[in-house]
């Protein structure tokens, strides 16, 4: 007779391989299989204890899906980040691009919403192609500096085309229908952002296992190398940024449609910095990382708000005016924390991604 | 592919290579000829542009003045990336695998350019992009893993790896690229003595069972004098020698290059 734990040990932990396409899975035991088929449930639980009123409230969902726009955007950046090791801080300016050109699809086309994502998203990938150009000729600090330049210019010709975008005043979206259901509640749009999160997470991971997502990392861990056992590194650093650009776009979409608004400031350089604080917090080169880096600070300020007005009630209402600065101070310190106090600001940040893959340009093959 | 390679005809030609940094000649008029099914050697001192060599082959330095052919096409203006794709393979004397990777992962990046490349068809995980994967997979389980002893360090990120386990990383990412010519360039340096052993019959399967022509820098002159069937002597980026090894051996010039150096580091 085997023991109980043999058996169990068999039939959860086995990575014995039967073919290469069984190994090439993405949850290779059945362990982690079990656990994500517990996840399914436990998220469908929660789901359904809602629709009948118990357990999460609308404001628990808006928190959710803050989170799950968040991390789609964050994927596209922790892809040209963190697998192709390309610098950006213009994210925000490609969910800007995405938000409006959702915006005015549907306001001014009566596009229905689901497609203005796609539009969206096809539109910033466009974009994301011509902001990486520069990266035929530059790379590492210098192109950071490029994408920074994107944002600003998204950002004023988002201020400025007031014919088009309204200006700082924005656009206003009606509440968005899929197949002809209302998402007005933050619950049924929760149930649109959970499919399409785990659709794009499964998308993200499918690019990153196969020969482009290969590619991305050798670019960015031995360019010169790359190039001369056969892959054309700049059409893959272009794809690189035109994939990460998708992700923002529809992001970005899926944000303006949640506040049922696209406005300016919500896509401004801060914005793009928080998404790279996210991905530097989660690890690089590491899809379930960035899950863990989105998570975190976006729950962290809310946490943080939970608590200032915890307190604020039980002593004295003056504390939230006392305690406010008090909570962005924590919350900065607590991403230093995670970044492990990088003395020389962003340069020295470029330095640190640059020395955890090793990939600074050599100066020349080897010898 | 034996057939189609008619045993003494040209692959690699190299006329009158000049090559310079910064005003310093690193190459100056290299002629070079190699047959197929040549194991052709490159000796020489360091820093005599052996490499560089290598490197102008790959089209990675542009040569200022001179021409590479191969197989009969002009290889200059191409890219690095297109060479690789003419069937020119090439392992690194610093071993440049990707870092992040394991050892299976950067052997797949050698077949890169054989692999079916579709946007859609990866980020949706569609059936021929997955048989197309699984296909290579097979291959390079079959025919370069096992052949290279590789079997065991499947999934180990290379980082980790002791060097001369790299170096084989590094040749079998070159045999995946399926090459007609494979530039080795100081395979065995770093080297213990079996290792050497190992490699020097890794080279000369691939040499006899995959026909390939091989391209060989080496400093440890007892391997090179034993497997190639050409010597080549470069010196201050001027071929000072070339010919069977036993006739270089005697060359000399040769023994001049290589006491010279000997008194000049005593
Ligand atoms: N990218 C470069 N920039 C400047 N100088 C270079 C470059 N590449 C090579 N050189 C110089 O060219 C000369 C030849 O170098 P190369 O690496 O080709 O020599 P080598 O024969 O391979 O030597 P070793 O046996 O040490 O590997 C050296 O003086 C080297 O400094
Ligand atoms: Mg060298």
């Amino acid at each position: 007779m085997r023991s109980l734990s043999e058996i169990y040990n068999d039939y959860f932990s086995s990575t014995a391989v039967f073919s290469y396409r069984e190994d090439e899975r993405i949850f290779r035991t059945r362990c982690m299989r079990a656990w994500f088929a517990i996840f399914l449930i436990l998220v469908a639980i929660i789901f359904l204890g809602s629709t009948v009123g118990i357990g999460a409230n609308e404001y628990h969902y808006f928190i959710t899906n803050l989170i799950l726009i968040n991390l789609i955007s964050a994927i596209g950046l922790q892809i040209l980040i963190g697998f192709t090791g390309l610098l950006s801080l213009g994210h925000a300016a490609f969910m800007g691009v995405g938000a409006y050109t959702s915006a005015l699809l549907v306001t001014k086309w009566g596009c229905p919403f689901l497609l203005s994502i796609l539009a969206a998203g096809l539109v910033a990938a466009l974009l994301g192609i011509i902001v990486g150009i520069p990266s035929l000729r530059i790379k590492g600090f210098y192109l950071m500096v490029a994408t920074i330049a994107f944002q600003f210019v998204i950002d004023y010709v988002i201020i400025h085309w007031e014919g088009v975008t309204r200006g700082i005043r924005g656009i206003e979206l009606p509440t968005p229908y899929v197949l002809g259901i209302s998402l007005e509640k933050n619950r049924a749009y929760f149930l649109l952002l959970f499919l399409l999160t785990a659709f794009l997470m499964w998308g993200a991971k499918n690019i990153v296992r196969s020969k482009i997502g290969r590619a991305f990392i050798a670019v960015r861990d031995n360019d010169v190398s790359a190039e001369i056992i056969g892959i054309p590194i700049f059409p893959y650093k272009l794809l690189s940024f035109s994939i990460s650009a998708f992700y923002a776009g529809i992001a970005g979409a899926l944000f303006a449609g949640l506040l049922r608004t696209a406005i300016p400031e919500d896509y401004t350089f801060l914005h793009s910095i928080i998404f790279l604080a996210m991905v530097l917090v989660g690890g690089l080169g590491r899809l379930v990382g960035t899950v863990f880096g989105v998570i975190f600070i976006t729950l962290v300020p809310v946490l943080l708000d939970l608590i200032v007005s915890y307190i604020a009630n039980v002593y004295d209402p003056n504390f939230t005016i006392l305690l406010g600065p008090l909570k962005e101070l924590v919350f900065g310190g607590l991403i230093i924390l995670f970044i492990i106090l990088e003395p020389e600001g962003l340069v020295g940040l470029w330095i640190r991604i640059r020395d955890y893959f090793k990939i600074w340009p050599l100066p020349y093959v080897s010898g | 592919m034996a057939m189609t390679e008619a045993q003494g005809s040209v692959l690699l030609k190299v006329e009158d290579l000049h090559l310079s940094f910064g005003g310093v000649k690193v190459l100056n008029g290299i002629n070079l000829c190699v047959q197929r099914g040549d194991i052709f050697s490159i000796i020489g001192p360091n820093g005599a542009g052996k490499t560089s060599l290598l490197n102008c082959i790959n089209m990675h330095y542009r040569p200022e003045h001179g021409g590479i052919t191969y197989a009969g096409k002009d290889l200059n203006g191409l890219k690095p990336h297109a060479i690789a794709a003419l069937g020119i393979a090439r392992t690194f004397q610093k071993v440049e695998l990707f870092q992040g990777m394991t050892v299976l992962d950067n052997i797949k990046l050698g077949r890169h350019f054989l692999m079916k490349f579709s946007l859609l068809g990866s980020f949706l995980r569609l059936p021929n992009i997955v048989s197309d994967e699984m296909e290579h997979r097979k291959e390079i389980e079959q025919e370069i893993i096992d052949f290279m002893g590789l079997s065991s360090f499947r999934y180990s990120p290379v980082g980790i790896l002791p060097l001369g386990v790299r170096k084989r990383v590094d040749m079998a990412r070159a045999l995946a690229m399926g090459p007609r010519l494979l530039l080795l360039d100081e395979i065995m340096s770093g080297m213990a003595v079996e290792e050497k052993e190992d490699i020097a019959s890794y080279i000369l399967d691939v040499h006899r069972d995959l026909g390939v022509t091989i391209v060989w820098i080496e400093h440890d002159l007892a391997p090179v004098m034993d497997l190639s069937n050409r010597v080549c002597v470069l010196n201050f980026g001027t071929k000072i020698a070339e010919g069977a090894p036993q006739q270089v051996q005697k060359d000399p010039q040769v023994i001049e290059a290589y006491l010279g150096r000997q008194k000049a580091s005593v």
